[in-house]
Order: C-alpha cells, then structure tokens, then sequence
C-alpha cells in the first residue's frame, strides 16, 4: 500500500472511527473533543494528497480521469462491486473544504451546543456525514458513490430533527423524503448505466463507454434530475429554505457550504462525464434552469424576511451561477463552476455561522425586528458585511471568479440562447448586490432595535476561532484563484476532451 | 524597478487599508485606547497615501513611453487573466492627482472628523476604519489607473464601487445616509452589468483580457460597437452620467472629505479614464461615440442646470461635478480623449479644493444649507479666495486652470463640428460644442449664485460665530489651490501635453491642449454674461436668493426633473412589486406543489387506511368478493389458454 493509499484510507477512516469513538467515549465534553480531534486528523490528512502523480504527460490517448492517488479492491465480487477511491484536481479542493468545514463544526460546537441533545451526538453524526461527502467525492465506482451518497441522509435528517429550530421536524421530513425522491432517480440511473456499460468504473465510464445515445440521453436526465435536487436547481429547490432556516447553525453550515456541491460535483463527475451526449442535449435547458435559479433566488431574497431563510434563498441563486457555467460544457464554465463551489461553500458557510450568531444573540431572526447591529456590535456586523460583499461576487473575493467567469462562459459559448443566458445571469449579478445591500441596511444601519440594542460588542474565542479561516480563505480564494483552480486545469481539460469530443 | 514601483503604487495603499481594518473599530470606554487606534489609523492612512504620491512621482520621473509588465494571475479554461501593469504618461498623471488628492483627504479627515465642541458627547467617529477603507479606495482606483489587464481593473472598479458604499453610509447621525450608499452601489453596479459583459465579450474575442492583446485585436465591426456600448453603460455608472447620474447628488449624505475624494479624484473619474484607456477601441466605433455624445450632452446641461436652484452648498457642487464630467465625455466623444484627461485632471483639483473648502464652511457654520449662510467673508477669509479660485476654474475663468481645460474641450468639439475632425459624425461635435457653450454660461451663474450667497451680503444665521478652520483642515485646501489655479499653464509645457496623448504611441500628431485663438473669446464672453446676470440679481436684493428667476423652473430644477421619480417608478418598484410576486409564486406555487403533493400522498394513504378499516359484515363481503373476481379471473384466463 502507498502513502497516496493510505492517505485516502485514512480520510475515510479517522472520521468514521471518530463517529465511533464520540459516541463511545463517557463524558459529553470528551465526546466532543475526540470527535473534533479526529476532525482535525482528517483535515490534516487531506492536505498532502495533492502531492501525488500529477502527470499530464506521456503518449497516446489521455485517460479521461487520471486520479492521483488510486485505492481499487474488490468488494463484494459476487456483485462485481469494487471499493474504489481515487482523488484529482476536480475533488480535492471539495475535500480539503469538507474537511476544514467539519472541523470548524465540531470546534464551534465544543463551544457551544444548540439546544436540543448531547453534543458529543451532535458532534459524532457530523462525523457520520463528513464519511459519507468525502467518499462522494473521492469514489470511483459508481455504486460505491451512490453508496457514500447515502450515507449522509440520515444523519442530516437526525441533526436538523434533533437540533433545529422550532419547526425542525415538519423541515427535517420534508429534507429526507425530497432527497430520497432525488436518491431513488440516481439509483435508477447508476443501475441504467452500469446495465448497459457493464462496469461501474468511473475511470472507464468516463467519455460515454459506448453506450448508445438512447442510454445516454435516459441516464444523463435520471442522473441529472438527482444532481439537481441536491443541488438545487430550481424548480427542485424547496426542501433547502426549510431545512437550512430550521436546521441548528453547524448543520446550515455543512448543509450549504458542502453538501450542496456533491450535487455539482455530480453532475460534472457523473452526469457530464458518463453520459457526454446526453450533456450535450440537455445542456440549453440545463443552461436556462440554472438562469432561472439565479433570477428566482435573488428576487425572492428580495422580498425575503427572514435572515437565515434568506441566506438559504441566496445559496439558490449561487448554484445557479455554478449550474450555469457547468451547462455551458466549456473549459471556462466547468473551472468556474468548481470554483464557484468552493467560494460558495467558504462565504455561506461564514454567513450562516454569523446568522446562527445574531439569531442567538437577539432571539430573532426577523429582518424587520432587526437593525443597527454595527451601533451594538461593530465588529460582528464588519464580518457580517465582508461575508455578504464577498456573497454578493464582489472582486477581490472569492465568490467573484465564479460568478464572472460562469458569464464569460456564456458569452464565450455565443450563441442566441447563451448570449441572453449571460445577460439575464449579469443581470442576476446586479439583482444579488441589491438583496444583498438590502440585508446589510436592515441589520446593520439605523438606529438599534430593542432585540439589537441589548446585545454585548464583544465576539467568543470559539466564533473567532471558527469564523478567522473562512474570512482568509474568501480573501485568499479572492487574491489567488490559482490555489482552486490550478489543479483543475489538466482534468477539466481531459474530461472534456471526451465529452465534446 | 519600474514594475517594483508599479506594484507598489497600488500595494501600499491595500496594505494599509487591509491592515487598518483590522484596528479596533469602535474602541470603547477607554480614552487611552481609543486615542492610540486613532493614532495608528492617522499614521497608517496618512502613510499610505503619501507613499502612493512619491511613488507615483517617481514613476512619473522615470516613464516615459508606455511600459508594460504582467504575469499569469489564473488561466481560466484558456482564456488567462494577467496580474499586469500597463503604465503611461496619461496613467502616471492621472495616478499623481489620484493620490495627491488621496493625502489630502486623509490629513484634512484628521480635522474634520474630531469630536467637536458642538457634538454630542457620544459621538464616535469610528475612525479606524473610515481612514482604512479611504486607503482601499485610493488602491483600488490606483489599480484601476496602472492596470494591465481589463479583469484587474474590473476588481478596481468595483472595490471602488464597495469603497464610496461604506464611506457614504459612514456617518451613523445621518438618517438618510445608508439609502444613500445603497443607491449609489446599486446604480453603479447596473451600470457595471454592462461593463461586465462587454470585458466579456472583448476578452473571450481577443483570447485574452490583456489591454494590450485587447487593443491590437481586430474585431468586427458589429462585436466592438456591441462591446463599446456596454462599456459605456458602466461608464455611465461610475462617471455619473445621465442615466444612471442619480445616485452621485444623494452621495453627499457622506462625510465631505469622502465627497471630494469620489468627485476629484476617484470613482467618477474613472470612468472617463477607462474610455480614454481603451480609446483605440471607441475610435473604431463611432455609433457608440454618438451615443456617448448625446448623453455628454443631456448630462452637462441636465447638471448645470440642476445646480442653479439647489439649496444645500454640496448638492451644487455635487451637480457641478455631473456637468464637469459631461464636458469630458463629450470631448472624449468628438475625438479629444487628451482634452478629456487635461479637464480630468484639473477638475480634480479645483474640486477637491470647492469640496473642501465647503467642508470647512460646513464645519464653521454647522449647516450645509446656502439659505442660512451669507457674509462669511470677513470672518473666513483663507476659506474665502480659496473658494473664489475653485468656484473661478470651476466656471473657467482665465488665467484659472478650468478655463485652458474647459476651452480645449470646447475647440475639439467646433473642431469636430465645423471640420468633421473626429471619429464620430458631425452632428455630434454640434451637439457637444453647442451644449458645453450653454453650459459655460449657466455654470458661470451657479457659481457666481453659489459664491454670494455663501460669503457676501448680510449674515443669515447671527448667533454663529464662523472662523477660518483650524491648521490641519487649512493647509490641504490652500495647497490644492494652488494646482487649480495653475495647473491649466501647465499645458503649455509640451512634456505635460505629450504624456497626455492617448493612445501613447509614437504615431499621431502633437496633441495641441490650448488654442490661442479668437473664439476664445465666445466661452469667455458667455462667462461673463452668466456671471453678470447672477450678479446683477443678486444686487437687486442680497439676502434673497438669485434663484428666485428661474420662476416656475426652480422646483423643477430643484428636483433635477425628477428623474429620482422617473427612476422609482420605471425599475425600482416594477422591481420590488415582481420580487414580491416571485416570492410569493415561489412559495405558493413551487413549493405549494411539494407540500400539495405530500398531502395528497398522505390524503390518499388515510382514505385507503380508511377503507380496509371497516365492520365485518362489510369486510366478509369484501373479501369473498374478491375471492370470486380472482376465480372468474383465473377462470377466464384458464379457458383462453
């Protein structure tokens, strides 16, 4: 076994045994630090595995997915099942944030549980999802996908029923049965795939394997249909207002910031790449969907009320701008979009923490019983509005590589249809800095309303701790795109290589 | 050492910004601790401002030629985005007014935003980062100057835009204040839509965002007017031009100082500056340089006069500078982008000298209205010949620097008018010539009102006891004064006219700024005729206003024709009443089918449940009913097979 292989075992492993060993161990307080201790083991163990083989040399035709590390063992051979891993340009930075994310998770709750259960529970079922989103992103067998896609249901489903809001369980039903509606479509594809290709290896799916166009268009929309419930892509969005408002701050936090993109990171993986044609075909009505997600989402966040509902609203709208550069199916498009996850994943997961923070603080989330926050607490509500210029694609900060670069991508696709999808996305640009400016003078100017006016100035240890990586990563992700996007070149350019060929 | 400097001369300027917000913002309670986050956002504003100055001086000195320099920022799906440079005379120029007036603002804030004795005792000017994000400001138009590539200088653009929202919203005392920066954001950035996707469509034609692919490309014809108009659009953001001028006049619910900076030196000037920096293109496109002289001209004639019937001092000079800024988007229009710079640069001196001084007005009367000004004169005395030079270039008077600027724009546009010289048709050099003659007349009046309402005649507010202001307000008006007055000679010199040449190749005549010429005499004589006409009015009653003659007019004007109205009415409510109904369609309608379709679900399930819950009798019967369908059932198949 190389060191790439047991870096991608040990990824796996240290959070699930860290599940394992939350839930286990007596003492709430202890629970918790062991989990967030095995949370930070498994940060510490995606970080080197971007130094594997990068080769994008050598002869002959190029491998649609050239992984740099590679982990293949059969399974159960019976079923011709393999526990297949492997990790690339495209996956890793989804890892690596996974990872942080989760870690910043369990930080915050060592400081603080929201009412509801223990916290080493709390703390063990984030474990249990973080297993389930990296082995999305790191499987390479299309079973073993749907497997780790799983996998995080459940335990989403327990953290938002156990934890959340007032209205946590009518939220947290409504987020299982509409996934699980999304998950029955995936099955059906993976097993109309693997059927007619015979294999469910990625690496050798990749590029459409010979299927016919028929299986290619049928599976690309059963697929895609999934991937866009996850993602979402409106009109398959309803589940996310409820649960994110209704679900406890971490678990908005690991709602948004990742859990959303194994939808995105499906749809360019799975979707695109095991079924070309069928992109191909889809890709205009993928295109205006995505449009329309931009153009739905900030309108509704314009009338929103609710500070996390429209936070939840505004997630709507970003993955629009990351659908729209996938539909494009060009370099450009595919490259936003990843980085638009990952900016997406850094500025929500910042701005639903501060939300989780002032709603704790003034008991409210309401927007109209909400105001003057930077009079009683100026240094939250300057992190308030850094997370909401930088949501809004201000450049210079994270969030604008992928929103620009998704409209370049229209524009560079040309067109009729992708000329006016640029224009209505550009157009969504302005209609987000309006939402967004609308949030920021409601709960920071004027003078303080009662709920506001008691609050202390003064910010936790445990929230700075939490929130400091997010703040530099948007600035760093911002300043050099090349930390996400560097990587991604080689693959991005292979995969579709094979999908317009 | 060159590409060193390049670097620094927007570097510094974020760094310090970057590190001043990480100040405490509000420090409470201790007087001690307070006073040392003051000092060091003082030290670090101050700092960076004035580094940025000697560096761009020094760069000044030093290029001469254009120089270039860049490296690969990202390189998205092959199409790269530089990290680059791209400096020349103009850019240098306008980067020593950006940064001059940048350390102006700075030292003049140390004054102008301390507690007063008038203040109330909680006032807390929440220095630290005020004085930061002025730093990022200045950084960000320096990067919008020196930029290489048209990404680059879209991240500039746009901090910009983030930059003027938090300085607007700045003053917590100001109800109006925070509508104010949310305005002039979301005006700009509709304006930016435009801009956005016309970077778009140049960079993805020319395979590249660099400036320098971007201007040697060869587009069509119909892609570069395409693309020049949506430039245009951004530029009417920033630059404040009709339509999208609306948000620049409710920008004075900023701090003064932040007035001077957005109107002299940064945002509004930006725009023009980035015209004349891709100018190769607009020449190439002459339907969008007509459109960009038509709305030149409705801006000119629309700011100037809207600044006759204003009450408040800085909502006058607000105006004045959408007028300003049409002179120079008509010159660049008719051809003259070195006319355009010329007037940039000296407007951002006189400017920020009006801005200023009105602050140190404002700051000894306590007022911004002219309504209860009047005869400062004696007591301010400094405040006042700064002002007559400022309000003197603003109107164009000679030797004064507005008057060479103003007079090169106007002889461009005859030129284009009487000559067909520029690259648009005719009839717009007419329409810029005409429009900018009217404006020198109704300009002259404004100012001369503006001048004797505020200083002469009798007091209308007695108890004041106005004074000239303090050193460190003093001494950054008396120095711009002396650029606005001077600054105009300087075109004589042909090292000045040469840098100011765009595009700055070796090709091209001599740029001629001045023109000696008998029509010269016409603007002056329009001056003279404005001015006198505000003068003769005023004589008749000092203490009533001048704008009294406007009659049924001066509402109108007053309101700048309403066109907040017109905007209210045609975007920002069609736009809340569909975000309301999208709301409510979203919730109703999308979800209303999910939630439906599990109620029906549910709905189904209990009538089913309810049917096999039934009696015994009827269950019995039930079940041998069934058992006889399956035997007729299984009898019929029986006999088919």
């Amino acid at each position: 076994m190389t060191w790439g292989q047991f870096l991608l075992v040990a990824v796996l492993a240290l959070p699930a045994s860290g599940a394992v060993a939350a839930a286990l161990v007596p003492g709430d307080r202890a629970g918790r630090l062991v989990g967030t201790a095995a949370a930070g083991l498994t940060l510490l163990a995606t970080l080197p595995l971007v130094g594997g083989d990068h080769g994008w040399f050598g002869y002959g035709p190029r491998p649609a997915v050239q992984p740099w590390h590679r982990l293949d063992l059969p399974w159960v051979p019976g079923l011709d099942l393999r526990f297949h891993l492997g990790v690339d340009g495209i996956s890793w930075p989804l890892v690596v944030l996974t990872a942080l994310l989760t870690v910043l998770c369990c930080g915050y709750s060592l400081w603080r549980v929201p009412a509801g259960g223990s916290g080493r529970a709390l703390v063990a079922l984030l474990l249990v999802v973080e297993v389930g989103i990296l082995g999305t992103f790191l499987a390479l067998d299309l079973v073993l996908f749907f497997l780790f896609f799983e996998v995080v249901l459940l335990p989403m489903y327990a953290v938002i029923a156990g934890w959340g809001g007032p209205d946590r369980r009518r939220a947290a039903r409504k987020f299982a049965l509409y996934t699980l509606f999304g998950s029955v479509l995936l099955l059906v594809g993976v097993y109309v795939v693997v059927a007619a290709a015979g294999t469910a290896d990625l690496m050798v799916l990749t590029g459409g394997a010979g299927l016919s166009r028929g299986t290619q268009l049928a599976a690309f929309t059963l697929l895609a249909l999934a991937f866009a419930v996850k993602s979402p892509l409106w009109p398959l969005h309803s589940w996310l207002p409820d649960a994110h408002t209704q679900a406890p701050t971490v678990g908005s936090v690991i709602l948004a910031g990742v859990l959303l993109k194994m939808g995105t990171y499906g749809l360019i993986r799975v979707a695109v790449g095991v079924a070309p044609e069928g992109a191909r075909w889809a890709a205009p009505v993928l295109g205006t969907l995505a449009v329309a997600a931009i153009l739905v989402g900030a309108l509704v966040c314009l009338a929103q009320d609710e500070l996390k509902r429209l936070i939840a609203y505004s997630s709507v709208g970003h993955m629009g701008f990351v659908l729209l550069g996938v539909a494009t199916l060009t370099a450009t498009g595919v490259q936003a979009a990843l980085i638009g996850n990952i900016a997406h994943g850094v500025l929500t997961g910042l701005l639903f923490f501060l939300a989780g923070a002032i709603k704790d603080r003034a008991g409210t989330g309401s927007l109209a019983e909400l105001s003057g926050l930077r009079e009683s607490a100026p240094r939250l509500a300057g992190l308030l509005g850094f997370a909401a210029i930088g949501s809004l694609g201000l450049p210079g900060l994270a969030g604008f590589w992928g929103e620009a670069f998704a409209v370049v991508a229209a524009v560079q696709r040309g067109g009729g249809l992708w000329i006016t999808l640029a224009v209505l996305a550009a157009l969504g640009g302005a209609l987000t800095a309006a939402y967004v400016l609308r949030l920021l003078r409601r709960v920071t100017h004027g003078r303080p309303s009662p709920a506001v006016g008691r609050l202390s100035p003064g910010l936790a240890g445990a929230e700075l701790t939490a929130w400091t990586p997010l703040v530099l990563l948007a600035l760093a992700v911002g300043l050099v795109p090349a930390l996400v996007l560097s990587y991604a070149a080689g693959p991005v350019a292979a995969l579709l290589g094979v999908v317009t060929r | 050492m060159t590409g060193l400097l390049a670097v620094t001369l927007p570097g510094v300027p974020l760094l310090v910004g970057l590190l001043g917000l990480l100040l405490p913002p509000s420090p409470a309670g201790a007087a001690t601790g307070a006073d040392r986050a003051r000092r060091a956002a003082i030290t670090l504003g101050v700092a960076g401002a004035a580094v940025a100055l000697v560096v761009a001086v020094l760069l000044m000195l030093r290029v001469d030629g254009p120089v270039e320099g860049s490296t690969t920022w990202v390189d998205l799906g092959g199409l790269p985005v530089t990290l680059g440079y791209r400096l020349d005379g103009a850019a240098l120029l306008v980067a020593v007014a950006v940064s001059a007036v940048a350390l102006a603002v700075q030292v003049y804030s140390i004054g102008y935003l301390r507690r007063g004795p008038h203040d109330d005792v909680d006032v807390d000017h929440r220095y630290p980062p005020y004085a930061a994000q002025i730093s990022l400001f200045t950084a960000a138009m320096l990067t919008v100057v020196v930029s290489g590539d048209l990404i680059l200088l879209l991240v500039g653009w746009e901090v910009m835009g983030i930059c003027s929202y938090l300085l607007i919203a700045h003053d917590r005392r100001l109800p109006e204040a925070p509508a104010a920066a949310m305005k002039a954001f979301l005006v700009t950035r509709v304006g930016d839509v435009g801009f956005l996707l016309g970077i778009a469509l140049l960079g993805v034609g020319a395979g590249s965002f660099r400036i320098a692919d971007v201007l040697a490309h060869d587009y069509p014809a119909g892609t570069l007017t395409v693309a020049c108009l949506l430039l245009l659009a951004g530029v009417a953001g920033k630059s404040a031009q009709f339509p999208l001028h609306t948000w620049l006049p409710d920008a004075m619910a900023g701090p003064t100082p932040i007035s001077a900076l957005i109107h002299a030196a940064t945002m509004v000037a930006a725009g023009v500056y980035a015209v004349a920096r891709l100018y190769p293109l607009f020449a190439q496109a002459p339907a969008a340089l007509a459109v960009l002289g038509v709305l030149a001209t409705v801006t000119l004639l629309l700011g100037a006069f809207a600044a006759t019937a204003q009450d408040d001092i800085k909502r006058v000079l607000a105006w004045s500078t959408v007028s300003q800024i049409g002179y120079m988007t008509g010159a660049l229009a008719v051809g003259a982008p070195a006319a355009a710079l010329f007037h940039l640069l000296t407007h951002a001196a006189f400017k920020a000298l009006l801005f200023l001084a009105a602050g140190a007005v404002i700051h000894a009367v306590g007022t911004t209205l002219m309504s209860r000004m009047g005869g400062l004169r004696p007591a301010m005395p400094v405040t006042f010949w700064c002002m007559v030079v400022g309000l003197g270039a603003l109107a164009g008077v000679p030797p004064l620097a507005g008057f060479w600027s103003k007079d090169g724009v106007l002889a461009a546009a005859e030129a284009a008018a009487l000559d067909g010289t520029g690259p648009a048709p005719a009839w717009v050099g007419w329409l810029v010539w005409l429009g900018g003659l009217l404006g020198v007349a109704v300009t002259a009046w404004y100012a001369t009102r503006l001048l004797l309402r505020t200083f002469l005649g009798t007091a209308r507010m007695p108890l004041a006891r106005p004074h000239d202001p303090p050193a460190v307000l003093r001494w950054p008006v008396l120095l711009l004064a002396v650029p606005a007055a001077l600054l105009g000679l300087a075109a004589f010199a042909p090292w000045f006219a040469d840098r100011l040449r765009v595009p700055a190749d070796d090709s091209g005549p001599a740029v001629e700024l001045v023109h000696l010429a008998p029509n010269l005499l016409l603007p002056f004589l329009l001056l003279l005729a404005g001015a006198g006409v505000a003068w003769a009015g005023w004589r008749r009653d000092p203490a009533a206003d001048p704008a009294r003659f406007l009659g049924p007019l001066r509402p109108v004007f007053a309101r700048a024709f309403r066109l907040d109205d017109v905007q209210h009415a045609l975007v920002v409510r069609p736009t809340t009443g569909l975000a309301r109904a999208v709301r409510a369609g979203d919730e109703l309608g999308v979800d209303g089918l999910v939630e439906g379709s599990g109620r029906a679900a549910t709905a189904l399930g209990a009538g089913l449940a309810g049917l096999h819950r039934a009696a015994l009798p009827r269950a019995a019967a039930a079940v041998l009913a069934g058992a006889l369908l399956i035997g007729v059932a299984v009898a019929l198949i029986g006999v088919a097979a």
